[in-house]
């Protein structure tokens, strides 16, 4: 308890008579990768809109850093170090690819209240933007219009957007959603250079990266967590293979 | 986001503007420096609303409230003795900020139709509040003898110099929007307008910088409506009417929402059409329709983007 860095106390979310949430409690320890995987329908988005804020939980607690952040809204939590991207790439699409991240950094900074000087002349947010935009791979990208990107490259620039706020903790919700396996080989690259400098919350149905990434694997079936441990023993879960793994054959 | 091609049709534009009083003096034809003076009072109202029509992605269809509450506050002083012109300014300026920041703590919480359906009531509210004035004329408005008196040497009464005072002040409020919209606020603004969800997700406090915004336009619209009392020394709750509230849109959306200078040239063209078309026929508005219609149809970035040199073309994202 003392370790994590983010943990959920029975959180209920109730839509209609579907419960998306059913009494999940999950902790994510500081520096680790933790995967999030289910069957599709599982509930694990609406876990992770209640995380960041964009969704109220009908009961239960949510802790970051050790500290209640369950009635906190959205820009707050980003605020304390909380960034995700989504599941369906959202970015500023009628922006150049430095502009998305360069207000990314303005907004981290918290100075968005200036009128009066060009933003985009601003070094303080120009050089770091540039900074996270070679990290992702997209320095030569920059002054393309970020709806002319290709898809894995929009993904990239969410991740990008993500980082800009200098986050504690990533929740990456299916960031190889329809990618092409060089797209997310260069995705997993990605992860895995950030691996041990931020937490990860990552959502994913791609089990190849799931199990080359993660430290700790949590299953969701049908709004309940059914498993959680290591690759080794999710791999290893009877119950696991047959309501999930199951039905795409076991991993590798 | 001014572009080089947008700077210089501005530069161009603003030059042209300031000759008017020269040419029409020496045609002999003073109704001009009046007429092309309103047009650039317009201007000013319409930049006012494109800055969170445009650049924030806030339709209102309520902005003729600004500009009216300013004619009123002008009217109603001048009428009750008070000349000072930085009296007015002052009264301008707090009455338009402080209507637009209680509209718009209602209004920006929502957005799309609701956002338009909402503007357009608290405008309406406040022609049917200038009605009900039985003292101030009702229905029929009410003539006043005056002007802002700002200075010794600065006689509004005189033509020409109230012509020069427009142009300033359009010149001022141009600069002042550009500044704004290449700022951190104006790429704020942007981010909301984008993609609302992503810029909460990133930490932004949305509700106020829309609200922001809104109260910067209702400010800018208010000094057009102090201007227009001067030029026309009348009240009239016409001026709060919501087909105003709809030529304020017209002249955004027929001069260029994408840019900052497209709504002025959207106000020439929409006044300039009304005049040259009035003279022909009463009926004239049937002419105006279909006029529109080809504008919008075959320049849908507005006539800033129907002018040359076209090289330069505005890169954004179309609304729909």
């Amino acid at each position: 308890m003392a370790e994590a860095l983010l943990a959920t106390e029975s959180l209920v979310k109730q839509f209609g008579g579907l419960c998306a949430t059913d009494r999940v409690s999950l902790e994510v320890a500081r520096g680790e990768v933790h995967a999030l995987i289910g069957p599709n329908g599982a509930g694990k988005t609406t876990l992770v809109g209640q995380v960041t804020g964009a969704i109220r939980p009908d009961s239960g607690r949510m802790f970051f850093q050790g500290r209640d952040i369950t009635a906190l809204p959205a820009h707050r939590r980003a605020h304390l170090g909380l960034a995700r991207s989504f599941q369906i790439s959202s970015i500023f699409l009628d922006m150049t690819a430095l502009d998305n991240v360069a207000l990314a950094v303005q907004i981290h900074q918290g100075h968005s209240f200036r009128l009066w000087r060009n933003a985009r002349a601003d070094q303080s947010l120009r050089a770091p933007a540039r900074a996270t935009l070679d990290q992702v791979g997209l320095a030569a990208r920059a002054d393309v219009m970020a709806a002319e990107l290709s898809h894995g490259e929009q993904r990239q620039l969410e991740i990008a957007m993500a980082l800009a706020s200098a986050p504690k903790l990533l929740l990456l919700d299916e960031p190889m959603a329809g990618m092409g396996p060089n797209e997310s080989q260069r995705m997993i690259e990605l992860l895995r250079s950030l691996k041990g400098k931020v937490t990860i919350l990552l959502v994913e149905h791609d089990m190849d990266a799931v199990f080359a990434l993660a430290d700790r694997i949590t299953v969701m079936v049908q709004g309940r967590i059914v498993a959680s441990g290591q690759p080794s023993e999710i791999r290893a879960n009877e119950e696991v293979r047959r309501a999930y793994l199951g039905d795409a054959g076991s991993p590798r | 986001m001014l572009t080089r091609r947008e700077g210089a049709i501005c530069t161009v534009s603003m030059a042209a503007l300031a000759l008017v009083p020269l040419l029409a003096a020496a045609a002999g034809e003073p109704f001009y420096i009046g007429f092309v003076a309103r047009i650039m009072i317009f201007g000013i109202a319409a930049v006012g609303l494109n800055f969170i029509l445009g650049f924030g992605g806030m339709v209102s269809f309520g902005h003729a409230a600004f500009v009216g509450l300013g004619v009123y506050a002008v009217g109603l002083a001048v009428h009750h003795g008070v000349s000072d012109g930085f009296v007015h300014l002052g009264l301008v300026v707090a009455l338009s900020a402080f209507a637009a920041f209680v509209i718009g703590a209602v209004c920006v919480r929502t957005s799309g139709l609701y956002f338009i359906m909402i503007t357009l009531a608290f405008a309406q509210f406040l022609y049917f509040v200038g009605v009900g004035l039985k003292q101030y004329g009702g229905d029929d408005g009410l003539t006043f003898r005056g002007r802002s008196d700002f200075a010794a040497w600065l006689d509004l009464a005189d033509a020409v110099t109230f012509y020069y005072f427009v142009w300033a002040i359009l010149a001022a409020v141009l600069f002042v929007v550009y500044r704004f919209v290449q700022s951190r606020f104006g790429m704020a603004l942007r981010g909301i307008r984008s993609n609302e969800q992503r810029i909460q997700g990133l930490g932004l406090p949305v509700f106020r910088y829309r609200l922001a915004a809104f109260v910067i336009s209702g400010v800018i619209c208010g000094i057009a409506g102090a201007l227009l009392a001067n030029l026309t020394q009348f009240v009239s709750p016409a001026y709060l009417h919501w087909t105003r509230s709809g030529d304020l849109l017209v002249m955004v959306i027929m001069g260029g929402f994408a840019s900052v200078f497209g709504p002025v040239l959207g106000a020439a063209l929409l006044l300039v059409l009304e005049e040259l078309l009035s003279s022909y026929t009463e009926h004239w508005q049937l002419l105006l329709g279909p006029i529109l219609i080809l504008v919008v149809l075959f320049a849908k970035q507005g006539l800033m983007s129907a002018l040359p040199p076209a090289g330069l073309q505005f890169k954004i994202r179309g609304h729909g």
